[in-house]
């Protein structure tokens, strides 16, 4: 058990800068997720933390040691990848036991442990197979119960489920869930997919470019994004961004659209983005705040009309597109609501959910 | 509506089947065309040996059926291991072919792995040198490998030249670069995920080398032992080269030479002799065939 943590630590691959000096401070028994594109430096974040990548400059601390120097063995960290990395020809026990008896524990303890890891798994019935004989998600819990059974301080995944179909990846999201409720070990784990990185992480990270954009609960991401990128990434499908004007007519102020249609700020919101009056804004609104009217309107709720030109049924909902200034609108309706590609319909915006962003900064304000 | 799709595919799908089906016979009746003159190309000497081996050496320069045995005799086979110095180039060779083979694996397989996992300086550059060598063929070398060992002998004083174990030292030459390159290859095709998991569960390089990559690419280290074997067994020119006395020859140049006294060749024992050399490298071939079970790797990763 241990805190991890990452002081402006920066990594170049010759010239290109991968990492651009960030700062994380991962508190001991915590689920943190690094989240991002393609080349964000999530996965080299990752890898410096294991010891598989030198750090160009800054500091890692794992559980109060400076580990820069440390070389992987010594880190006391176990680490799930994503295309598994078993040993071919070693049985799924041997696989769980290799680092175990590397470092020449007990036969008794190391039999311990290993059934240990694998009733956790459910996997007791595969030890004596080799991983060729399993399936990817036994394989993907093989990888895990290698790394419990070394009861290390860290738990490190790079994108551990990224191999796995879509209906195994949820399940498997689930035990991973499980197990680190069970062991409670400090976990860093990397994914490219939102979905995973919400509903696993006690805190998420965003990466963008090499940097954090922002770190926060799963909660503050989706409700305060701090960053366009932020908003964008977190939310599927993504939050709808459309250029506008902030506007004030006396005491209020609204949102215009080059089209004219103008939106009410809300009035807690009125004082915050006062400053911004008369400057070019992105609007962004997600797709589950432009729905179809449902009874009473809120104030801070607005109609508008709309002609649709893609509409996609999902079964329990319906996305509707229509393109606003050049932009296209996502909005997710109810099925029954939804009309026919070119018609016209009448959708709500739900403003109390709004965000505006300075379109230079890309910061939402 | 349901009743005519349904008619339409049940016309369809037999059709184009058949098609596939055509195609497929076609391939395989080429296939077997090349097959047959390959086999038949290849084959055709070593029945030749073998039909010659069995025959006396009247019968053999008699004007008769040469692919045809009238009187089958074992006395060529008989001669050559009980009168000829046969056994000795025999045990030669098994004894150069075997150290060979040994010292290129402890050599090859080590540097095949520090070229391909352990990145330093000059890795690159150091693994395409190593397949450059090979390309430089023997018949450039062996004159100045004769201007270097007559040198060392002025030096040290030990007689290098006609000692069967100079072999020893120069089929390396051969076979290390060689072996190197498709160990570098095999040992590239292993993920690079298996050994930063070795790393993380405590492996040093050692045990990296010795508990993952040994095993992993065990398919590529028989081939390359195979071939190992194959270029000490069947080289020429370096034992023509190097050794000239009868009891240190190996098996291709002692057959050649002390079968062929002036222009009288001894076909029918060069015959037996050559088949009796051609075994060896067969039965290590089948032997070694068993165990070179491809795809060992699968399951490694995502399969």
């Amino acid at each position: 058990m241990a805190e991890v943590a990452l002081r402006r630590v920066v990594k170049m691959f010759e010239k290109t800068p991968a990492v651009r000096g960030i700062d994380l401070e991962i508190a001991d028994k915590e689920f943190i997720v690094l989240v991002g594109p393609s080349g964000c430096g999530k996965s080299t974040t990752l890898r410096m933390i294991a010891g598989l990548e030198e750090t160009t400059a800054g500091e890692i601390w794992i559980g109060g040691d400076l580990v820069n120097d440390v070389p992987p063995k010594d880190r006391d960290i176990a680490m799930v990848f994503q295309n598994y990395a078993l040993y071919p020809h070693m049985t799924v026990f041997e696989n769980m036991s290799f680092g175990l008896r590397l470092k020449r524990f007990p036969k008794s303890e190391i039999k311990a442990r290993v059934e240990a890891a694998a009733r956790i798994l459910d996997i007791t019935d595969l030890l004596d197979r080799r991983p060729k004989q399993l399936s990817g998600g036994q394989r993907q819990r093989v990888a895990m119960g290698r790394a419990i059974v070394r009861n290390p301080k860290v738990f490190l995944f790079d994108e551990p489920l990224s191999n796995l179909d879509a209906k195994l990846r949820v399940q498997m999201r689930t035990e991973i869930k499980k197990v680190h409720q069970k062991v409670m070990t400090t976990t860093v784990y990397v994914t490219h997919d939102q979905v995973e990185a919400m509903t696993l992480a006690d805190r998420v990270v965003v990466m963008n470019q090499g940097r954090i954009d922002q770190i926060g609960t799963p909660h503050e991401l989706y409700h305060a994004p701090k960053t366009k990128f932020v908003a964008g990434f977190i939310g599927s499908p993504a939050m709808n961004f459309v250029p506008a004007t902030l506007e004030a007519n006396a005491a209020a102020l609204s949102v215009r659209l080059p089209n004219g249609i103008a939106f009410r700020v809300p009035e807690d919101r009125t004082e915050r983005y006062r400053p911004f009056v008369g400057r070019p804004v992105l609007f962004g609104l997600r797709p589950e705040h432009i729905t179809e009217p449902r009874g009473m309107l809120h104030p801070d709720q607005q109609v508008f009309d709309v002609a649709l030109d893609v509409v996609e049924p999902m079964g329990m909902e319906t996305m509707v597109y229509f393109v606003m200034d050049g932009a296209e609108v996502c909005g997710r309706v109810d099925p029954s609501s939804a009309r026919e590609v070119g018609e016209k319909m009448r959708l709500v915006a739900d403003l109390r959910h709004m965000h505006l962003i300075d379109p230079e900064t890309e910061e939402v304000l | 509506m349901t009743a005519v799709t349904a008619g339409e595919l049940g016309g369809l799908k037999p059709a184009r089947r058949g098609s596939i089906q055509k195609s497929r016979r076609q391939a395989l009746f080429w296939s077997y065309v090349f097959l047959v003159i390959f086999a038949i190309f290849f084959l055709t000497p070593p029945i030749y040996m073998l039909v010659t081996s069995l025959k006396s050496s009247g019968e053999i320069s008699a004007v008769t059926n040469p692919w045809w045995v009238y009187q089958p005799t074992l006395e060529n086979y008989v001669e050559l291991l009980t009168q000829n110095q046969f056994l000795v180039f025999f045990r030669n060779s098994v004894v150069v072919s075997v150290t060979v083979v040994a010292i290129t694996m402890l050599i090859s397989v080590p540097a095949a792995f520090a070229l391909s996992r352990m990145k330093f300086w000059g890795s690159a550059t150091l693994a395409t040198g190593v397949f450059l060598t090979y390309l430089i063929p023997e018949t450039l070398l062996f004159i100045p490998l004769f201007k270097i060992f007559a040198f060392l002998r002025d030096v040290t004083g030990i007689e290098f030249i006609n000692h069967w174990w100079i072999l020893i030292i120069l089929y390396p030459t051969l076979s290390v670069p060689f072996c190197t390159w498709i160990m570098i290859g095999y040992f590239a095709s292993i993920p690079k995920e298996l050994d930063e998991a070795a790393l993380i569960d405590g492996a040093g390089y050692i045990q990296m080398l010795t508990k993952i990559f040994i095993p992993v690419a065990l398919p590529g280290i028989i081939a390359a032992t195979i071939f190992a074997f194959t270029v000490s067994w069947a080289n020429f020119l370096y034992p023509l080269a190097f050794t000239t006395s009868a009891d240190q020859l190996v098996l291709p140049v002692g057959i050649v030479t002390t079968l062929i006294k002036g222009d009288v060749y001894n076909w029918g024992q060069i015959m037996a002799g050559s088949l009796l050399c051609a075994a060896p490298p067969l039965i290590v071939y089948a032997f070694l065939m068993d165990y070179y079970i491809a795809g060992l790797t699968a399951g490694a990763t995502k399969g």
